[in-house]
């Protein structure tokens, strides 16, 4: 079977590279699987599905009181109902990158990007034009996730495993656009 | 002790900690911290994030819905079917992963893993999140009313029972890993 063969060696792909925490990556088919039991572990343990958009626009919350001040902030609409506080989210959000950072680390990936390759292939080295996109991308992706209850973790994987109609929905339309936008940024794109 | 915990119990904090660590490992084992990896499934150069999502979607899944049946876990946690709402926000999300090169998740472990621009995106996030709250009170009225079909799962949806979706899903990946496999070991 397909999986098999690519779980045969799943923790390195060649035999003498490093293996486990060291190895530069895993099989997708393992890492897909990991997420898989955690979700399991996620739902027995504390009854709350992987999700990470919630936690950003919370922080959007945090950020804005600074600016106009707590009250401001819990007497909007949005935000009254997802009052920003240090609570799981938080930790989990805060986790999951201190986990990326202790594994690349391990495994010797961490590596200061400012424009990554796919990008300088097509719009050349500079940073701003890099950063601008990247910031663009960011705002619109994040009201898309508010706008749409959830992100590629909360509808992508927690909902899409619940069969929810509205998360395999949220993943057919952001799989259209995102192949047209590719197609129209990277029209004459070689790598 | 009693599971489900509390997540504000000193356990739970505790696991969101530990959950956070493995899922963080995870995203960086499997590249999806790489911008090249995400945007180049849009331009169909790279399945790395479809291998992961389908795999997930099939070992979560078939998992809760064992454990569901089984009579262990609370409920379902399915969010609300806001047609347009839904469809609007999955096209703007497209947009803005294949600009960004990453998602909500993906986004925060690169930046620990060094990428400055997926730093400068969170920022962007953080802006995306305020205009959101600040358009919310227009967003409730014209766009999340729109369709609104409730918490519905395929399975109520269309009448056709849950282990048929599992299977149909089962098999469409399984054939879909075989045409990836097939068609990297011709690339290569």
């Amino acid at each position: 079977m397909v999986i098999l063969k690519d779980m045969e060696n799943p923790l390195h792909s060649r035999s003498d590279a490093p293996s486990g925490l060291r190895a530069r990556s895993w099989s997708p088919y393992l890492v897909g699987a990991g997420i898989g039991v955690l979700s399991w572990a996620a739902f027995y343990f504390v009854n709350k599905p992987i999700g990470m958009s919630t936690e950003v626009s919370k922080l959007s919350g945090w950020f804005a009181s600074l600016l106009v001040g707590m009250e401001r902030v819990t007497s909007n609409g949005y935000w009254s109902g997802t009052t920003p506080k240090f609570g799981y989210e938080t930790i989990f959000l805060i986790a999951t990158a201190l986990g990326a950072f202790l594994s690349s680390m391990r495994s010797g990936t961490f590596a200061w990007e400012k424009v990554p390759s796919v990008w300088s292939a097509r719009f050349g080295n500079g940073v701003a034009g890099r950063m601008i996109a990247a910031f663009v991308g960011g705002i619109i992706i994040l009201y898309g996730a508010r706008l749409a209850g959830g992100c590629t973790s909360g509808h992508g994987i927690s909902g899409m495993l619940q069969l929810a109609v509205s998360s395999w929905v949220f993943f057919i339309s952001m799989f259209a656009t995102g192949i047209v936008t590719a197609a129209l940024m990277f029209r004459s794109g070689k790598s | 002790m009693n599971f489900p915990l509390s997540t504000s119990s000193a356990t739970g904090l505790l696991l969101a900690g530990v959950f956070g660590l493995v899922f963080g490992t995870l995203l960086e084992k499997g590249r999806v911290t790489d911008y090249n990896v995400i945007v180049n499934l849009f331009r169909f150069r790279d399945f790395t994030v479809l291998k992961i999502m389908l795999t997930a979607i099939l070992v979560g899944g078939i998992g809760v819905a064992v454990m569901m049946r089984g009579g262990i876990l609370e409920g379902w946690h399915i969010k609300e079917m806001n047609t347009l709402g839904v469809i609007l926000g999955g096209g703007l999300f497209g947009v803005g992963m294949v600009l960004y090169g990453y998602c909500p998740g993906t986004g925060v472990a690169a930046i620990a893993t060094g990428s400055i621009h997926a730093l400068v995106g969170f920022l962007g996030m953080v802006v995306g999140g305020v205009l959101y709250a600040v358009t919310f009170g227009w967003v409730k009225s014209a766009i999340l009313p729109v369709g609104a079909a409730g918490k519905t799962r395929l399975s109520d949806a269309t009448g056709i029972p849950e282990f048929a979706w599992w299977i149909v899903l089962v098999a469409v990946s399984l054939f879909v890993f075989r045409m990836l496999r097939k068609k990297e070991r011709g690339a290569g």
